[in-house]
């Protein structure tokens, strides 16, 4: 009885507020465009009775989808976002880990402070942190003033309005996502296995390669998921520090919801975009569960 | 055995001065008399001034702070318990559909979950306000949380759990007792990553609030797309304060629960 109304009470939640508003949007997907309130066709009048769902059924089709294959703008933002997401992971990864690593090994009565600072700057607005790197990116801007002054440059550097200046932005933006969950597993990790590894005559380095990183794998993992998800849906980081020239599917989305007022075809793209996301999603969770199984 | 070393030391030093001097200089422009945002013409605090007469800002402030609170403390529940079906209910009829529907949110780019509750919204007749931003932002949030604490629960030592049923707890003492208290660390952070969350959001918030439900981040984004204002450095260095006072208040809690545990665990090993 317990079971079924802890199991009960997020399940229905995520079914009304999750999956009923999806199957809305995957409505919308294989409807028409039309200049009305709200500007798609066929609308599914249930007072009509079976024959109203009929008619809605017949007003469906792939049109939307047929279309995204003939224009190659929505390609090149899929790729470009992919191209952008992986990037900026990798760089969040490469600036994060040593960060985590540092945590982990701080002296205990540090750690809770550190953790406590790196979420504190995650509190703030994120839209107040990204328009402070546009001060700080522009060609007028801080680094450009900095560099000027120590007169490595005499020339400004454009940065903002870059795909440069994205990739920043996004490492910036999710750097929490990628320290927290691979601090946790470093924290976790037995410091009595480096020993064994240094006395059994690893280097420090072979021992970290060795043992911390394949110990903090499953941290690796999760934080990597964190960042490349969000980013690559990312729509107020490209459009305030990326050009004209950048270009994300979550600007095109936006752009095509609110500028061409273009529901059917906005939606068929977050649904393309949600089925090539939740492949590598399946594998991670098929992946934990492997994993799970075989350590109990 | 933990070492400090320097490249310790040095990975610590560079990492929190990249997440820290954006807004060390946000701070220190926002006392800039100038109205150009890159020169500075000496210190004032004239825009402090402007913002507290600017009573639009006041008010989203207010509905975000409200927002924030209900909808990740909603979340940290819903999200708990989602965990622990999740690692510890074994199999029942749609676990697969539950953990998609677990994970999708987070996949889900935000422009496509703002707009499908703006959609369900306006199918139920559900007038928009605080209620429907609450409820946006306690379903993605929760998902979050459930990561978060259902990865703490995956590496946790179930014999534990066994041993306080074993001694005649039932299944609801023994997690108030024993599962509890050692996922609080992992609830916390998850709580915290909600807050956090909610107080960010301006896609689903933009489609979910009503025109007398504006929160703080849709307001910053129309001053931002309006041009650049000093107000809100002014702003966010308020921000950052009243932060900073409420992280280092939870941390100082935390660290005084930490030491009575200690205590009794201690009086415990000499009775």
């Amino acid at each position: 009885m317990r079971r079924a109304i802890l199991i009960l009470v997020p399940y229905l939640w995520l079914l009304a507020l999750f999956l009923v508003p999806f199957l809305i949007v995957l409505k919308i997907s294989l409807s028409d465009a039309e200049l009305s309130i709200p500007p798609y066709t066929p609308k599914l009048d249930l007072t009509a009775g079976w024959a109203g769902i009929k008619e809605f059924l017949a007003g469906l089709d792939f049109e939307n989808f047929e279309f995204l294959t003939t224009d190659d703008l929505y390609w090149k933002a899929y790729l470009s976002s992919l191209q952008i997401a992986v990037i900026s992971t990798v760089m969040s990864l490469l600036v994060g880990y040593p960060i985590a690593y540092g945590m982990a090994n701080a002296p205990d009565h540090w750690r809770p402070t550190l953790m406590m600072l790196v979420i504190l700057p995650f509190w703030t607005s994120f839209l107040i942190r990204v328009y402070s790197w546009m001060g700080i990116l522009s060609t007028e801007g801080y680094l450009n003033q900095l560099l000027i002054g120590m007169g490595l440059i005499s020339e400004p550097l454009t940065i903002l309005n870059t795909n440069t200046a994205v990739y920043i932005g996004i490492v910036y933006t999710y750097l929490p996502f990628m320290i927290l969950p691979v601090y946790s597993a470093l924290e976790r990790m037995d410091a009595s296995l480096l020993e064994a590894a240094e006395d059994l005559g690893c280097s420090r380095i072979t021992a970290f390669w060795l043992v911390t990183v394949p110990l903090s794998r499953n941290g690796i993992i999760a934080g990597c998921f964190l960042v490349f998800i969000p980013a690559i849906g990312e729509f107020v980081i490209p459009s305030l520090l990326g050009g004209s020239r950048t270009l994300m599917i979550g600007k095109v989305l936006w752009e095509e919801f609110f500028n061409n007022r273009d529901w059917p075809v906005a939606s068929t793209v977050a649904v393309i975009l949600l089925l090539i996301l939740i492949i590598p999603i399946i594998l991670f969770q098929r992946n934990e569960q492997k994993q799970r199984e075989a350590e109990g | 055995m933990r070492r400090m070393t320097w490249f310790n030391a040095t990975s610590l030093t560079l990492g929190f001065a990249f997440l820290y001097l954006p807004m060390v200089i946000l701070i220190v422009y926002s006392f800039n008399a100038s109205k150009l945002v890159t020169v500075w013409a000496g210190f004032s605090t004239r825009w402090y001034a402007t913002l507290l007469q600017n009573e639009a800002f006041l008010d989203a402030a207010w509905v975000t702070l409200r927002v924030a609170v209900i909808s990740s403390t909603i979340a940290t529940i819903l999200g708990t318990m989602a965990a622990y079906v999740l690692v510890r209910a074994g199999r029942f009829a749609g676990r697969t559909l539950f953990s998609g529907m677990i994970y999708a949110p987070l996949v889900m780019p935000e422009v496509i979950t703002g707009l499908s509750l703006l959609l369900l919204f306006i199918g139920i007749g559900l007038d928009r306000g605080v209620l429907t931003i609450v409820l946006a932002h306690t379903t993605f949030s929760m998902c979050y949380v459930s990561v978060v604490v259902s990865s703490r629960l995956v590496s946790f030592d179930r014999s534990l759990e066994e041993a306080a049923l074993d001694l005649g707890c039932s299944p609801a003492e023994a997690f108030r007792l024993v599962t509890l208290p050692i996922i609080a660390p992992a609830v916390i952070s998850g709580w915290l990553l909600a807050f956090t969350l909610s107080l960010d959001d301006l896609v689903i918030a933009s489609f979910t609030a009503g025109p007398s439900s504006t929160t703080l981040p849709i307001k910053i984004w129309s001053s931002i797309r309006l041009g650049v204002s000093p107000e809100i450095n002014a702003l966010s260095t308020i921000l950052i304060g009243i932060v900073s006072a409420g992280v280092i208040t939870a941390s100082l809690i935390t660290k005084r629960a930490s030491l009575r545990q200690q205590a009794d665990e201690q009086a415990a090993q000499r009775t």
